[in-house]
């Protein structure tokens, strides 16, 4: 019943390509749309249920101390209230990203300001709401705690220092070099939906109906948390409001709600207000980044050089893995690179969308934009000119990377060839200036399983734990299962987000399409092979289309074969020996034309385009959206977005979205998006890459190079605020 | 507080506390979940309605203060099956991702279009007398009321150049 | 959000009453409620005026307009007549929050709005704007958005409203009723405190006292703009705002009328500015020795510091705007 199958050698056979239902690629519109846009489609903390109460949570008001609820008893007599509940399961911090068990626990001290310490229940929100904020907290025996990561004490992370050949030496010996310092702030993943969760208990089985991207994951860290065992948990998260990676791990809210639930006998609901989100979930670690790039005078590179400072709380192991991609992206023989954690008591950093990448190949970018003035060529001919053949460290062959072609290809499309020279456009009192860059995601594909269901009718059911958090996971997933059963779309129904259901990779990283698809790939070739062999003919010489089977000059309607039964697969894939053969990474080229504002330094993306290559594209409407959706996001980190902590205490000052400026939508043109044909045998059967965050891994500093292109102005502090800008006009 | 307020043509009669905002009037107490609660203080969009015909965010109201008001939710514009052409619209040309901001920015762009229709201008009309066209540089302006993460901008304006017949 | 009474008001002189003791009127409800939510404002009663005949733009005997209190900043942006005469006030109207806020945001509600200073909004942060006396943790915070001139020790915060900048450019006056029957006409600078020792206290009106509407004076000649500086280009706060009203003769500027958001805990105005203007023919150099007295008692506070710069820049920008010879 189960199928296995583990990724141990290229899929060179690309099924997908003689599938002749038509489905996987195609632009089709989301099966759950008309739910979406209906308002019918159930978030976490819509769930009416019988008895209902609700929970608040309270912050602690500084960094150190031991936490004491001063009021308690008489908040606890407040009308309304259940319960005042402070307890050492609560949540420190959220679980990191497949962390797989609990985090930091411990409601009695703060750490940082924000943290959540308390929860208050009460028969209505109104009320709780009321007596959360009434709740006295106070800190005693606070110490001074370093809040700031230019100060702090530093942990060297050696697994991801590099040092080779002699990149001192080629510095000092080439004809053109960069050496350059940037830093970028820390940002917010900023989710429409703010986390909720709305716990029941049965007995000792615990239900969640919560907001969670990756939920195998989350169900053992919510039972670690607890201390109970995983079996008990069910986690139930159908619809996500966008994730980002703020919803990796479990988050403090629905352990309160457990807690709580549990003690009052009642389904306790807990939503994070949105300055909560802010203050307690997870941020982007900034950066302080160091480049050096030393190259002949033809711009090829024989140094490259990469050494970051991140940060994090006391505790944490994640470390913002700012050289993930410069470890590949370009040539040069001497390399050298290292990375450091500053320990601090800000809130905590983990992954924000393409951890890593989204800041580090944009400072890369900028650096090569520098070089490209120094050389004196065009940015893009100086990034053609370092593709590596091979993998500059491990000299590995890379899987398909048509990196050259995303380039080519974007600058074409977007009229790079018109680009004017430095500060040499303007149209009135705004200055015009095109800038580019590279795109790099690392690859990965991930354990994940999936239930594949025939059905006698001619219909067939896919389940699994994956999540859509607006990935397109409904989409893709019925795709692929239509096209290797040879049923329409709208004949597969596609049921998600239930720990109920087989565990699936979970949506983080990239890889949940092409995981997850495996799975369901996998289900589906063990179906056509029993159907096969109902027919008695080999499985390669089985046409399905439009639920019927054509094999042998013969066709047959699916319900004829399947004579009143169905047939259920369990399709589980393994990451294998094609993870490490090669080096798997996803692709592209970004380009910008900005205006700036001469007098007060405003600037506005006037246009914007993406060539990507993340191997097959499953679905060309939803892949679209999320790259679409990745630029938006570096146009925000380009111009706009930063957590900003006060110099004293650490805390988030702009813990609101009037003050943490995503994006709004006259921030953004019509961007365009290319998607480029391409297979990557190495990295699934579906020939798949991951490409939820190639969109934003590099393309703020397609911005900020443009904004010097119009200006002559460098900011190397992101984001390109006016008040950056204004001083160099 | 007893209040009586007609939602998606319907009376309907609210006792509640008075601290009770339109937003969690609908969500909490009349299973309406289609507004959402983004962040809860203006800031967002996404739990637009129409209040006598115009967009408001209903987190920033009271509900007791709408006595006699008529409010239409998502849930009035079109369920499925019977989707409104800026829903349809939404579906095809992908104007969402996770779909959370997305009733709000449907109830915000059907007010919108009557707004254009009504002459109203906006911060980037040129001329403030006249009319204002239905632009993308337009519809982005007056959408920017209603954020997404997601990030569907670029499509959310064609959906809604779409709807109007006009699109490009 | 703390329990209060819920009262409609079904009279203006019935609401003065009714507002007199703890409590609040509510109108639009949009930064009120935002901050009750918060607990940073915690009235005892909430006064609703919203059924008060409060929400009509009548023309004035001297060729103005009378707006009533209740007017939606959408009414009023769209009203006819003042985007014909009054283009200003139109402009900086569509220029602020988003159009779900404008159409439910007051005109008497606008000019009252709170600051946005983050640690006003924070009741964990010192604040002697929401609690006397407990300090400003801003000066030394993160003030980025915060005021350049007006500032006292005690408090930094600026005005948020693009609204009240075009009135103050425009000569408006606010029209209140006190409690006692009472009607007072105050000009915007006199309607609003600057912070002192006092920053709790934002403007003159006495306890009960109910803005029921501004009066516009008669529309002038020359032209009129608002520019508004932000980080987003559209549903953002003013850095820096500029409202503008400039007339030409011969070559010469007649009349600057010009009043600043952004830079002040108050829509700043500066009559030694407009002096400067009047009389002289339009040049960089002129524009540039404004904003040298607009700015001359001006100080940042690290972060905010750019303010200067950038209210100079766009002061000089529109200055350069209105003055130019159209072809």
């Amino acid at each position: 019943m189960t199928e296995q199958f583990k990724m141990d050698a290229p899929a060179t056979e690309r099924r997908l390509d003689d599938m002749a239902q038509g489905l996987v690629g195609a632009p089709l519109d989301r099966p759950e749309g008309a739910l979406k846009v209906t308002g019918t489609a159930t978030y976490a903390n819509e769930w009416q249920i019988e008895g209902m109460v609700h929970g608040v949570m309270v912050r602690a008001p500084g960094n150190s101390g031991r936490v004491v609820l001063s009021n308690r008893e008489a908040v606890a007599k407040m009308p309304g209230v259940l319960s005042v509940i402070q307890d050492d399961r609560l949540l420190r911090n959220p679980a990191q990203g497949t962390a797989n068990k609990a985090p930091v626990q411990g409601a009695q001290h703060a750490t940082y300001l924000g943290q959540l310490i308390a929860i208050v229940v009460a028969e209505s929100f109104e009320q709780a709401r009321h007596a959360a904020q009434a709740l006295k907290v106070t800190l005693e025996n606070g110490e001074m705690v370093p809040v700031d990561p230019a100060t702090a004490a530093v942990e060297p992370q050696e697994d991801q220092t590099l040092d080779q050949g002699n990149l001192d030496g080629a510095m000092s010996e080439a004809k053109h070099s960069v050496d350059v310092v940037y830093t970028t702030p820390s940002h917010s993943s900023s989710p429409m939906e703010p986390h909720a969760s709305i716990a029941s208990w049965e007995g000792e089985d615990l239900t969640l109906r919560a907001s969670y991207q990756m939920l195998k994951y989350n169900r053992n860290e919510l039972a670690d948390s607890l201390r109970i065992h995983p079996d008990r948990v069910r986690i139930i998260s159908p619809y996500v409001g966008g994730g980002f990676g703020s919803k990796l791990g479990l988050a403090p809210e629905a352990v309160a709600a457990a807690i709580a639930a549990k003690e009052l006998g009642r389904p306790v609901s807990v939503a994070l207000h949105r300055q909560q989100v802010y203050e307690a979930t997870m941020r982007r670690s900034e950066t302080r980044q160091r480049l050096r790039l030393a190259a002949d005078s033809d711009g090829r590179l024989s140094g490259f050089g990469h050494d970051a400072r991140v940060s994090n709380l006391p505790g944490e192991t994640f470390a913002e893995p700012v050289l993930q991609a410069s470890h590949f992206l370009y040539a040069g023989a001497n390399r050298k690179m290292s990375l450091e954690l500053a320990r601090l008591h800000r809130l905590c950093a983990g992954s924000v969308r393409a951890p890593g990448e989204a800041v580090g190949v944009t400072v890369v970018e900028n650096a090569m934009d520098e070089l490209a003035h120094e050389v004196g060529i065009d940015p893009v001919e100086l990034r053609l000119r370092n593709i590596p053949e091979k993998d500059p460290e491990s000299v590995k062959d890379y899987s398909s990377r048509r990196f050259r072609e995303a380039l080519q290809s974007g600058a074409e499309i977007f009229g790079w060839a018109k680009r004017p020279g430095v500060k040499e456009r303007r149209d009135g009192e705004w200055l015009i200036g095109y800038g580019m860059a590279s795109a790099a995601r690392i690859n990965a594909l991930m354990e994940s399983q999936a239930r594949v269901t025939l059905l006698p009718d001619g219909t067939a059911r896919v389940e699994t734990d994956m999540t859509d958090i607006g990935t397109g996971t409904y989409a893709i997933l019925g795709q692929i299962a239509g096209d290797m059963l040879g049923l329409p779309r709208d004949k597969v129904d596609v049921i998600l987000g239930d720990t109920n259901l087989p565990p699936a990779a979970g949506s983080g990283g990239s890889w949940g399409a092409s995981s997850s698809g495996t799975s369901v790939y996998i289900a589906c070739e063990a179906i056509r092979r029993q159907l096969a062999d109902r027919l008695d003919v080999n499985e390669h010489d089985l046409m399905l289309k439009d639920a019927r089977a054509t094999y042998a000059n013969q066709t047959k309607a699916l319900t004829d074969v399947l004579q009143g039964d169905e047939i259920a697969k369990l399709g589980h894939v393994l990451p294998g020996e094609t993870s490490d053969a090669v080096r798997q990474a996803t692709f592209g080229a970004y380009f910008a034309e900005v205006a700036v504002h001469a007098a007060s330094g405003e600037t506005r993306v006037r246009r914007m385009h993406g060539s990507f290559a993340a191997g097959r594209i499953l679905n060309a409407k939803t892949a679209r959206s999320q790259c679409l959706g990745g630029m938006t996001f570096g146009i925000g980190m380009a111009l706009t977005e930063e957590l900003t902590f006060d110099p004293r205490d650490g805390h988030v000052v702009n813990h609101n979205l009037a003050e943490y400026h995503i994006p709004v939508n006259a921030d953004v043109p019509q961007l365009t998006v290319e998607l480029l044909e391409e297979r990557d045998d190495w990295a699934s059967p579906l020939q798949a890459k991951g490409i939820g965050e190639l969109g934003i891994c590099g393309a703020a500093a397609a911005i900020t190079n443009a904004i010097y292109n119009a200006t002559g102005v460098r900011v190397r502090n992101y984001p390109a605020t006016l008040d950056k800008v204004i001083v160099g006009l | 507080m007893q209040t009586n307020v007609i939602i998606n043509g319907t009376q309907r009669r609210l006792e509640l506390d008075p601290r009770t905002t339109l937003l969690d009037a609908l969500r909490h107490h009349l299973g309406l979940s289609g507004s959402k609660k983004g962040c809860d203080h203006g800031q967002c969009g996404a739990c637009t309605v129409m209040v006598n015909g115009r967009r408001i965010n209903a987190c920033l109201t009271l509900a007791c203060m709408h006595d006699g008001d008529e409010v239409t939710t998502i849930e009035g514009i079109g369920q499925p099956g019977n989707l409104s052409a800026l829903q349809e619209a939404f579906v095809s040309e992908d104007g969402f991702q996770c779909g959370y901001c997305t009733p709000g920015q449907i109830c915000s762009a059907t007010a919108m279009l009557e707004e254009i229709r009504n002459e109203w201008p906006s911060h980037v009309t040129d001329d403030l007398v006249g009319g204002a066209e239905l632009t993308n540089e337009e519809i982005s302006e007056r959408m920017s009321g209603n954020l997404c993460r997601c990030s569907a901008y670029p499509n959310i304006v064609e959906a809604i150049r779409k709807a109007a017949g006009k699109g490009a | 959000m703390r329990p209060f009474d819920y009262i409609r008001a079904d009279s203006a002189e019935a609401a003065t009453r009714q507002v007199a003791d703890g409590g609040i009127f509510i109108a639009g409800g949009t930064n009120l409620l935002d901050l009750m939510k918060l607990e940073v404002m915690a009235p005892e009663a909430l006064i609703d005026i919203n059924r008060l005949e409060l929400n009509q733009i009548e023309e004035t005997e001297d060729g103005g307009l009378r707006i009533g209190a209740l007017v939606t900043n959408s009414d009023l942006a769209n009203d006819t007549r003042v985007r014909r005469d009054w283009p200003v006030l139109s402009r900086a109207l569509l220029a602020g929050a988003s159009a779900q806020l404008r159409n439910k945001a007051t005109t008497g509600g606008n000019l009252l709005q709170r600051t946005r200073c983050l640690y006003f909004y924070d009741r964990a942060m010192a604040c002697n704007k929401r609690e006397p006396g407990s300090g400003c943790a801003a000066r030394e915070g993160f003030n980025r958005i915060l005021a350049v001139l007006g500032t006292s020790e005690h408090c930094i915060a600026t005005h948020p409203s693009d609204m009240a900048v075009a009135m103050r450019a425009l000569g408006a006056k606010v029209e209140t009723l006190k409690e006692d029957g009472e009607t007072r006409q105050l000009t915007l600078d006199e309607l609003y405190l600057l912070p002192g020792d006092r920053p709790d206290r934002e403007t003159v009106l006495e306890v009960g006292e109910l803005i029921t509407g501004v009066v516009l004076p008669a529309r002038v000649d020359g032209r009129q703009t608002y520019r508004k500086v932000r980080d987003r280009a559209s549903y953002a706060f003013a850095l820096v705002s500029v409202a503008g009203i400039v007339a030409m003769e011969d070559g010469r500027i007649a009349r600057a009328d010009l009043a600043f958001g952004g830079l002040a805990p108050k829509p700043w105005r500066d009559a030694q500015v407009e002096a400067l203007l009047v009389g002289e023919t339009p040049s960089e150099a002129l524009f540039n020795k404004a904003a040298d007295q607009l700015l001359a008692q001006a100080r940042g506070f690290g972060d905010n510091d750019f303010k200067l710069l950038l209210a100079r820049r766009t002061l000089v920008s529109v200055l350069t705007e209105l003055t130019e010879t159209r072809t």
